[in-house]
């Protein structure tokens, strides 16, 4: 229990601590600190939950798939703090932004993960809710932080479509408040969800239909599901780098579990009805749908951040499509992608940060000759590329490979689909990855300052997952696996 | 044959013939006084049809026999429509004819020849307010249709008395889609009746005029029948609007008690009714023309809320 | 469902619900800003009304709360704020031009149609009125998206994002007879948050591109153009 509200609470309180500093360097420090603990409270959580099994008190509710997702956004919060620590400091330099606005940084940065944990954890539907919003308004000031008119116009875009999206997201969590009125004991346990996932088969059919088609269409706002992905792009590229990597790394993976955790309970709710697959059959078209779109998109990319944003929503399409085939191997293969490509992307977001510094620009034709500037970055950026494109020996060839598994089996004429928008992104990366990196450089670019080690640490381990699963991983996604599809994988 | 039933209908229409004028100078008479003046006299504008009634009749060289004959169809389709709507009792004989539907054909009938005695001379006074009230009254159609088949939705019955005897029966019930059409209806009768905002019946500028404009050409016996079919026309809708949305004291049986509570409801009921018209008028500014459009589209919209709320708050499937 | 058969309270309930459509379009075509946050306030006031009258009929004493904090953020603190940033824009004589304002309206009701027929499967006998609230306030949400898609200036789209949470509202209190407090507390909180932002947002936008016509803040396309 005490793992469990230090995780929750332990970056409230380091939001609450970097109120007042205004030292650049000692916010830095302190952001790297609170971090760090949290991801150790994470971890002794994760310990707890594997020896001990599902843990339900005091309105949260831990089980083997969130912790699962706790320890990765502590994981990666870790990481980006420790890379944007050096980084903002030189962006302040070269900005000239004062102590007193990097202050907003720095607390919302520890804001945005305390909703994110806080999202993760809940058993509440609508504290799930009021978190996902929290996490939306904690980086919308983020994403303009740069005050330049395109960051604003992203930051704008951004607050009012996710804040729609999430509106209507509002009203589905309404209807499953309403739907459980009429069947559960005691009406005020109506948003728990382990109360419904209980008494799932009682609620309305109708009703939970209804509510799914708003929940999927306000929680797939965030997850960047086509249509309603317009946002990605245009936040996760304007935004200061390391927002970047933890939007793309780890927004969009709690989003996506929203979506998966009700979809438990409406499968359960539809199980006896007259379209028992609606849930299943409609994340795996706007899941295929999006993952096409992007792939397609990505080839007309010309700005280095929203190529690799356009790769993120391919991915993400691919995730849900995963979950939405609800066989219990794509499901483990989706557990394990979000694994990988949380790592992944934001390992390549740390890169891209430094090649833009180097470059000193964003645009993908100017940036040129990154391995013979500084090898550190170079390589960093084409073993990303590689990795996220889909390459064995890394870990997203075994995700993506299990995915493809569970289609032949269930979906078989959907296999070449999937292939296809396969190659389509792989060849839309390696075309620009091509001149980007071994390209000419241009007269005078020099090296910078660069802190490769957080990229390091994300690509050993995508390295080893790809290389073989640990036992003790692979037991416990084969618990989320149980937990979200009702069958054991292994 | 209920003689007695026949007998009180007549003398519900003459009554209501005879009143319009008094109503018409009520509302004039506050509108004065808002204004800080002293007005006209509660029985002028009998003296003024009177006075008209005595004149000679002058008609321009180019009119034809639709000149002569449109003040005496106006007038007509007037009574007749006045006939249809109950003053003071429900259940008359004529109820059998008082079909909503038949009401809005009187009107439209009288609309239809006044504006073409407009256009019948020539001038281009009369052919511009001919075409401004077509204007209008096309848009205010919808409205009115609108909102009158939410009514009968409620009543089951295109019946007038139908409805009001319905209304009566159920009591107080708050119905939104009545508290809608009660809206649209009142801009519609605001726009037909040719108030302010839509038309100022007090003015004869060229810019503003539409009800005017079509009279313009009538002298002596004709302009009194004209100026007293638009008093009836007026009367008409403040009647039907009081009676349908607020129906108490109208009498449902023939007995002179229940006859004279109906004559005193009506009569409360229309002073309230012409001091909230004068003070509308007084306190609204005339639209410009191009604006009317926009002023019917918010009453077929305020119309069609009603007609939706009915279907979705209070039938349900 | 007669609603003879329905106690006076419930009839309210209905009549102010359906008072709130009538506000949520009279945003949708009013040109004048100031107007437009009257508006605003009034709509506010009536579903904080709908939600003291559920909590009288339904017994819920904690709605009261749920009342009394939607009055004084929706109906009174959110207006308040934004008719002070009005005034420090500049722009309290600000007219909007609406393009077409009657296909717009007649838009709105075909809306107000479709959402009808999206609750119409919602079969709860005993709760018939509560499923057309639920129509009422879908439809609500629905027009104040439309009036976001429509308009062109930055604040009256917000006002239209606000009066679509005013739908949400609606929903929660007529149809499950309010939520959790803990959730609404939640809620209100986020929606307060929401206005503070919207508010710095309003500054940051007007001092890059010298307006609030969110025309103008099109720099960024799907192509990704090169302006860094």
């Amino acid at each position: 229990m005490s793992a469990l509200l230090l995780t929750v609470f332990l970056p409230l309180l380091g939001m609450l601590a970097l109120i007042p500093v205004t030292n650049i360097a000692a916010a830095g420090w302190l952001n790297v600190a609170f971090s760090a603990a949290t991801l150790g409270a994470a971890a002794a959580l994760a310990f707890q939950i594997l020896g001990a099994g599902t843990m339900t008190a005091h309105g949260f509710h831990v089980d083997a798939f969130n912790v699962y997702l706790v320890v990765l956004t502590t994981l990666v919060g870790l990481t980006t703090a420790v890379f944007s620590r050096p980084y903002m400091a030189h962006v302040a330099a070269t900005r000239r932004i004062k102590g007193r606005r990097m202050r907003v940084y720095h607390t919302m940065y520890q804001g945005f993960l305390f909703t994110m944990l806080l999202a993760l954890t809940t058993n509440n539907l609508g504290v799930l809710w009021v978190a996902v919003e929290g996490a939306t308004l904690s980086t919308v000031l983020l994403v303009s932080f740069y005050r330049t008119p395109e960051a604003i116009e992203a930051a704008w875009k951004y607050f009012i479509l996710c804040g729609v999206g999430i509106a209507l997201a509002l009203f589905g969590t309404v209807l499953v408040y309403f739907a459980a009125q009429h069947v559960l004991v005691d009406p005020e346990q109506g948003l728990s969800w382990t109360t419904l996932h209980a008494q799932a088969r009682h609620l309305d059919p109708t009703v939970m239909s209804i509510a799914f088609i708003f929940l999927l269409v306000g929680y797939g706002t965030k997850v960047g599901l086509f249509p309603l992905h317009s946002w990605l792009p245009d936040a996760h590229s304007e935004g200061p780098t390391p927002m970047s990597a933890v939007l793309s790394g780890l927004l969009l993976n709690v989003a996506l579990y929203a979506v998966v955790r009700l979809k438990v309970v409406t499968d359960g709710a539809l199980a006896a009805g007259e379209r028992p697959e609606l849930a299943g059959h409609l994340l795996m078209g706007f899941g295929l749908v999006t993952f096409l779109a992007a792939g397609l998109f990505l080839h007309r990319q010309r700005d280095i951040k929203r190529m690799f944003s356009y790769s993120s929503i391919e991915h993400m399409g691919l995730m849900t499509f995963a979950f939405g085939v609800g066989h219990p191997l794509a499901t483990f293969g989706a557990l394990l992608h979000m694994l990988v490509h949380s790592l992944t992307k934001s390992a390549i977001f740390v890169t891209v940060g430094h090649a833009t510094h180097i470059a000193g620009t964003q645009s993908i034709e100017h940036i040129r000759g990154l391995i013979r500037t500084q090898p550190a970055v170079g390589w960093g950026l084409l073993l990303g590329v590689v990795a996220i494109a889909g390459f064995p020996p890394f870990g997203v060839f075994t995700s993506e490979f299990l995915l493809l598994s569970a289609t032949m089996h269930d979906w078989p004429w959907l296999t070449p689909t999937l292939l296809v928008g396969l190659a389509v992104a792989f060849a839309g990366l390696f075309i620009n990855l091509h001149t980007m990196v071994y390209g000419k450089a241009p007269e005078g670019q020099k090296p910078v300052k660069a802190n490769m080690l957080p990229v390091a640490v994300h690509l050993l381990i995508v390295l080893w997952l790809g290389l073989s699963v640990p036992p003790f991983l692979a037991r416990w996604l084969d618990q989320a696996t149980l937990l979200i599809t009702g069958s054991h994988l292994l | 044959m209920n003689l007695s039933g026949w007998l009180l209908a007549l003398i519900q229409t003459t009554l209501f013939v005879a009143a319009a004028p008094l109503f018409a100078a009520w509302v004039k008479a506050l509108k004065s006084r808002l204004q800080n003046r002293r007005g006209p006299s509660l029985l002028q504008p009998y003296r003024d049809l009177h006075k008209l009634f005595h004149k000679e009749v002058m008609v321009a060289h180019t009119a034809s026999p639709v000149f002569r004959a449109a003040p005496y169809i106006v007038f007509s389709a007037a009574i007749l429509a006045a006939m249809v709507v109950p003053l003071v009792a429900a259940r008359l004989p004529t109820a059998a004819i008082a079909d909503v539907i038949v009401l809005v054909g009187f009107l439209a009938l009288g609309r239809f020849f006044l504006a073409l005695a407009g256009m019948d001379v020539g001038t281009s006074f009369g052919g511009m307010g001919a075409s401004r009230e077509m204007t209008v009254s096309s848009l205010a159609e919808p409205a009115t249709l609108m909102a009158i088949f939410t009514l009968t939705m409620t009543a089951h019955s295109t019946n007038l008395s139908t409805v009001i005897a319905h209304n009566l029966e159920t009591g107080l019930i708050l119905r939104p889609s009545f508290l809608f059409a009660f809206m649209g209806l009142t801009l519609v009768a605001l726009a037909e009746t040719g108030r302010i905002p839509v038309d100022n019946p007090a003015t004869h500028l060229e810019l503003t005029m539409i009800h005017e404009a079509m009279i313009l050409e009538y002298s002596g016996r004709h302009l009194a029948l004209m100026e007293w079919a638009a008093q009836i026309k007026l009367m008409l809708y403040a009647v039907l609007i009081l009676n349908i949305f607020l129906p108490w004291g109208i009498a449902a049986d023939f007995a002179p008690g229940s006859l004279l509570l109906g004559l005193f409801a009506i009569t409360a009921k229309l002073v309230i009714l012409g001091a909230a018209l004068a003070l509308a008028e007084t306190g609204l500014a005339k639209m410009r023309l191009f604006r009317v459009p926009q002023f019917l589209n918010l009453a077929f919209l305020l119309a069609l809320l009603g007609m939706l709320s009915q279907v979705i708050l209070e039938v349900g499937a | 469902m007669n609603l003879a058969q329905l106690s006076l309270g419930e009839q309210g309930t209905l009549m102010l619900s359906a008072l709130v459509l009538l506000t949520s379009f009279a945003l949708l075509a009013q040109a004048r800003l100031v107007a437009c946050i009257h508006v605003f306030a009034w709509q506010g006031a009536l579903v904080g009304l709908v939600t003291a009258l559920v909590a009288l009929t339904a017994d819920t004493p904690h709605l009261y709360i749920s009342a009394a904090l939607t009055l004084a953020l929706k109906a009174l603190l959110i207006p308040w704020m934004l008719h002070r940033l009005v005034r420090r824009l500049n722009m309290h004589r600000h007219v909007e031009t609406l393009m077409q304002p009657t296909v717009v309206l007649l838009f709105g009701a075909a809306l107000v149609i479709f959402s009808y027929v999206v609750v119409l499967p919602v079969e709860r006998i005993e709760l018939a009125a509560t499923r057309n609230i639920l129509a009422i306030s879908l439809a609500v949400v629905l027009v104040g998206l439309l009036m976001m898609v429509v308009r062109r200036q930055a604040v009256t789209q917000v006002i239209g994002f606000m009066s679509l949470e005013n739908g949400l509202f609606l929903a929660a209190v007529a149809a499950t007879r309010g939520m959790p407090l803990v959730v609404e507390l939640g809620v209100a909180f986020d929606v307060l948050v929401a206005a503070v932002l919207f508010g710095v947002f309003f500054f940051q936008i007007s001092e890059s591109i010298e307006s609030l016509n969110v025309d103008r803040l099109n720099r960024l396309s799907e192509t990704g153009e090169d302006d860094s």
